[in-house]
């Protein structure tokens, strides 16, 4: 299944921009969401479910073979928004190594994007649950190569 | 026709947050009095008159601010106080059975603590229902787990009613009390507590209601059926939030131990142990919140000067209005009971489309809802969805608002690819 994300950040914070308010900006993450590639069903097991969301989601990580070794991220939620927000992130974190994936200031995009504005505490919560998610991999990803390194 | 005299764009315009338009604007639809409910001026000015003219901590000072905030709460030469407007609301016979708490979560953990602790043995049950807030359900959790005490639950019929059949097995002479809610927070379900308190009383049992969404929208009268204990909320009666009452009949609260400890509710404090006041103070330990006691005096003049008859008609109107044009939302399931059996509440599902889009796109039309589990897990296990969509009515709502939440749906539907 290709994770190659659906839209790249720059091509987003763009869209972001010229739909200008709330309204436009909501719908078209639905629509991103929409075109979000599914989950196997096999892959939705509470292993991969994501706690803190106020709907489900469903996150596999794993670390692609080749060098750099990159980070693959798949997910996805039974909320259409919640989609949405994963192909934000999708376009923020995928295809980059660990390291890489540790040094972004998501919270610097996500006020470019205005997210921190717009979605309700709830919300933002469950996106901080995802970012966490995939923050824990990189770190231990990193610390792995660190010690192969040494 | 409501009752002459009731008119709900003069009723709007008691409350300032109408006039507000959002951004670019937009009007907006409050569809969510059921979690909190909006605020006449009457109230607000009157929290802000107990802080702009004679603000001081209340049964502490003998000065004239104190005595003032003092007059407010418990009356005093021709002032009706806090305490008696709130037992005349409720019927009940002493004002002094009357506590202030934060709300009716504290209210109903201080019954679970300060009757269960001491009362609930181990052969004992305590018998709740299945859809009941997880404010009165973790409580009762905790307590009988704690005192080995055995929680059971009333099941619910197919229309989100309470099995009533199913009582005689469940309330026998082991139940200890039976706390259940006057109106469902998700279904909207009005129980019949009168059948409930009969039964109750037949084996001996004790009766805690919880009336934190049927005291906005019917009279109350614990004595009527004669339960035992009830609670609810300041802010969801047009109130202050931060308030809200415990009302017990004398001998139990009397035969109770205190919950809190501290400030106000001693009588003597030797080293060694300590004596309690009497009621209320007993189970108002520090300060209470004043300004928000007091306010919630002016919220409960506020609907006794409206009625209730006049306020259960036109919700009831507006329920019916809203439960005919739901209907023409496709793939629209309203949960519960039909109108005859519930209160201005519909939480409702629509077939392939999740509730927090939902509530995020009617959000983007100014509507505002409600989305998720409203504390109440068990029930959604029953209902067999994760989280609903509800949109709860008060007396300040219209026809525009059920209008704006119909073609905000067919939004919704439509960005969601379902139309």
């Amino acid at each position: 299944m290709d994770s190659s994300p659906t839209i790249t950040l720059e091509e987003l914070i763009e869209e972001f921009e010229a739909l200008g308010d709330w309204e436009a900006q909501c719908e078209f993450l639905i629509d991103l969401g929409f075109e979000l590639p599914k989950l196997p069903p096999e892959l939705k097991t509470e292993e991969t479910r994501v706690r803190g969301c106020q709907s489900n989601v469903w996150m596999v990580i794993e670390l692609k073979e080749g060098s750099p070794r990159t980070v693959e991220i798949r997910a996805e939620s039974d909320a259409m928004l919640v989609n949405g927000l994963i192909a934000v992130l999708l376009s923020i974190y995928s295809g980059k190594t660990p390291r890489e994936i540790l040094a972004v200031d998501v919270q610097d995009i996500f006020h470019r994007l205005g997210l921190d504005r717009h979605l309700s505490t709830a919300r933002r919560n469950g996106l901080h649950s995802m970012v966490q998610r995939i923050r824990e991999f990189a770190e231990q990803a990193a610390r792995k190569e660190s010690h192969a390194e040494s | 026709m409501a009752e002459q005299g009731f008119n709900v764009l003069k009723i709007r315009e008691d409350f300032p947050i109408f006039s507000q338009r959002l951004s670019g604007g937009k009007p907006f639809f409050y569809l969510d009095s059921a979690a909190s409910a909006q605020k006449p001026r009457c109230v607000i000015e009157k929290e802000i008159e107990v802080y702009e003219q004679y603000y001081a901590n209340a049964y502490r000072g003998v000065y004239e601010f104190g005595a003032r905030v003092d007059e407010e709460l418990d009356g005093g030469g021709d002032r009706e106080g806090v305490r008696e407007k709130v037992r005349r609301l409720l019927g009940a016979s002493s004002a002094e059975e009357v506590i202030f708490t934060s709300g009716t979560t504290m209210s109903i953990n201080l019954v679970a603590n300060a009757w269960g602790r001491k009362f609930l043995q181990p052969s004992d049950e305590v018998l709740i229902t299945l859809m009941e807030h997880h404010a009165n359900l973790v409580p009762w959790q905790r307590i009988t787990a704690e005192r080995g005490a055995k929680l059971r639950y009333i099941p619910l019929s197919g229309d989100g009613r309470l099995d009533l059949a199913a009582l005689d097995e469940l309330l026998t002479s082991r139940t200890r009390l039976v706390a259940v809610t006057r109106m469902s927070n998700v279904l909207g379900t009005v129980n019949p507590i009168d059948v409930i308190t009969k039964r109750a009383k037949e084996q001996g049992a004790l009766v805690l209601v919880d009336g934190a969404q049927s005291v906005p929208h019917e009279p109350t009268n614990v004595l009527d059926p004669p339960i035992d204990f009830l609670a609810f909320s300041g802010h969801k009666l047009f109130g202050p939030s931060g308030i809200g009452v415990l009302w017990g009949r004398r001998e139990l609260l009397e035969a109770m131990d205190p919950f809190l400890c501290g400030g106000h509710m001693i009588s003597e404090v030797y080293l060694d142990h300590s004596t309690w006041a009497p009621l209320p103070a007993k189970f108002e330990a520090g300060t209470i919140p004043i300004a928000q006691a007091i306010a919630l005096g002016a919220a409960v003049d506020y609907v006794d000067a409206i009625g209730w008859t006049a306020i259960h008609e036109h919700e009831q109107q507006l329920l019916e209005y809203a439960w005919d044009r739901l209907t023409e939302v496709p793939g629209l399931t309203v949960h519960g009971p039909g109108l005859e059996h519930r209160g201005p509440i519909l939480s409702f599902s629509i077939e392939g489309a999740h509730p927090e889009d939902l509530a995020q796109l009617l959000n983007l039309k100014g509507v505002f809802v409600r989305h998720g589990h409203h504390c109440t897990m068990p029930l959604h296990d029953h209902l067999g969805v994760p989280a609903t969509v509800r949109a709860s009515f008060a007396l300040y709502n219209t026809r525009e608002d059920v209008d704006a939440l119909v073609e905000g749906l067919h939004f919704a539907r439509k960005k969601l690819r379902l139309a």
